[in-house]
């Protein structure tokens, strides 16, 4: 009697879990139907990469598997569900690779880079700014999205934070190593960083008071306010442009321009468009942006 | 080497950062962690029990934990202490309850006879600990306290996740501006880590030997 009272609260303990998580996952979930279709009668050159992907009907792709929009786990499927995680499946498919044929490696901001000088990925889709720090070791294809970094705040303002230069002499809360720290650091030397090492402690630190704002690429803020309505705003005014490039072996030019066209083709015949309003769209209620120029160095 | 001259600065400040909090964390445990031990073998059962609760509550409880509840918890009921100090508490009161084990094990080393005839001779419980037992206790339990101290000075790097700037921080900022040079990142990281641990072990042996006590 009591072992099956203990079992029920376990069992409502992790129902209630799996309600926190799901909410973004279940906004994701319906993307993984329009999945454009898996090219069969495709052609490339032998030697290539693409050929080779090709051929053994398998590519492993590089996402994080922790940002609501772009990439993030589902905890049901173990696929990870995103903005991101489609463009992955669009350019597998244009290589003629089912979505099964994906194995998806959970890639983190520190070892992206790694990843694809070792191998251990074959194309990495996960929020990677192109920096030329970065293509001196990794080439870059796309950008398919351009990020901004933005300012979160308290509900209300109560700081009167409106853009970069209000932040002189504030508390500004960001994560340790990130692109949004370092634009901060050299030209808003006014301000004081706080760093953490994921932004949810970011926002912890604002619900407390202990930071006067939070800032980073408007995506990841979305994803945050969207977690507490209540409590969190955007400002609302993105200050950079942040390049969302697909990461490749360095020097590898032929599979680089093939996903550069992929891309083209996916801004061209509105499955760019498709895919984002069904990820990040979904959840951050905004329509779907001009594609960005695609950079062919 | 350009690597290294480049990020000297940031390398420099990290390590200070890890220095200082290493000491200052290491102050409150020693402080703390006497004072608990000798709560510990008290006569009087409340702070006996309490010493113990506090044992228990800290050695139990990952670090972690209670970063998140210095940092975050404390807050919610308007304490709020700063980011560095906030750690050197985590750090400190954590590592308290380790070194009131080791000096408690070294003041049952202490034969009892020893306390038996300082309260003979009139001494008060406090002083019979301070002068005659807590001296033979400390030259016994250096050992002990220098694992301690060098478990404690790696525990540090817990703060990196706490908006403190520290080596392990330095690591994730470094590791992600220069991808192509993970290594190197690591090499100065770890260097920095052993700048402080390697002497550490050596000072320790070297007083350890000074006051060993002859048996």
């Amino acid at each position: 009697m009591r072992i099956t009272r203990y079992a029920a609260a376990f069992a409502a303990f992790g129902v209630v879990l799996a309600g926190c998580s799901s909410e973004a996952g279940n906004q994701a979930g319906t993307a993984a139907e329009n999945t454009s279709a898996v090219a069969t009668d495709v052609q490339f050159d032998a030697g290539t990469t693409m050929a080779e992907l090709n051929a053994a009907g398998a590519i492993t792709i590089g996402t994080k598997f922790d940002q609501p929009g772009f990439g993030l786990l589902n905890p049901t499927t173990k696929a990870p569900e995103g903005f991101d995680v489609e463009m992955g499946k669009l350019i597998a498919a244009k290589l003629g690779i089912p979505a099964d044929g994906i194995t998806w490696t959970e890639t983190v901001s520190a070892n992206r880079e790694a990843f694809i000088q070792n191998g251990q990925v074959d194309i990495v889709v996960a929020t990677y700014t192109i920096n030329d720090k970065r293509k001196e070791v990794v080439d870059f294809a796309g950008p398919y999205y351009e990020a901004g970094q933005d300012i979160m705040v308290a509900k209300g303002n109560p700081e009167k934070i409106e853009g970069p230069d209000d932040l002189a002499g504030k508390n500004v809360c960001s994560v340790e190593g990130s692109t949004p720290a370092e634009n901060i650091r050299t030209k808003y030397p006014q301000a004081q960083l706080t760093l953490f090492d994921v932004y949810s402690k970011c926002a912890d630190a604002l619900t407390n008071g202990q930071v006067d704002a939070v800032t980073t690429d408007n995506v990841i803020l979305t994803g945050l306010v969207a977690g507490n309505p209540e409590g969190f705003q955007l400002v609302g005014n993105p200050f950079t442009k942040e390049p969302y490039g697909i990461g490749l072996a360095k020097g590898d030019d032929a599979f680089r321009a093939f996903i550069n066209d992929t891309l083209q083709e996916s801004f061209d015949d509105g499955s760019w468009a498709d895919a984002w309003d069904a990820t990040a769209g979904a959840i951050s209620g905004t329509e779907a942006p001009k594609p960005p120029t695609i950079d062919r160095y | 080497m350009q690597f290294f001259i480049d990020n000297f600065p940031l390398l420099r400040e990290a390590f200070l950062t890890t220095l200082s909090l290493s000491l200052l964390a290491g102050l409150v445990a020693i402080v703390l962690g006497t004072l608990l031990a000798a709560l510990r073998v008290s006569p009087v059962l409340p702070l006996r029990g309490l010493a113990t609760f506090y044992v228990e509550t800290f050695r139990n409880t990952p670090l972690t934990v209670v970063f998140f509840f210095i940092i975050f918890g404390l807050p919610q009921i308007d304490f709020s202490v700063g980011f560095f100090t906030g750690s050197v508490l985590a750090v400190g009161m954590y590592t308290a309850a380790f070194v009131c084990e080791a000096v408690r094990s070294g003041i049952n080393a202490v034969s009892a006879g020893q306390a038996e005839a300082s309260r003979a001779l009139g001494l008060t419980f406090g002083q019979s600990l301070r002068e005659v037992v807590l001296p033979q206790a400390f030259r016994t339990v250096v050992p002990p306290l220098g694992n301690v101290w060098i478990a404690m000075v790696k525990n540090t790097s817990i703060a990196a996740g706490f908006a403190v700037t520290e080596l392990t921080a330095s690591l994730q900022r470094l590791s992600n501006a220069n991808g192509g040079e993970i290594l190197l990142v690591l090499l100065a990281v770890v260097a920095g880590y052993m700048l402080i641990t390697l002497p550490s072990a050596y000072g320790i042996s070297r007083v350890e030997r000074r006051v060993a006590i002859l048996r």
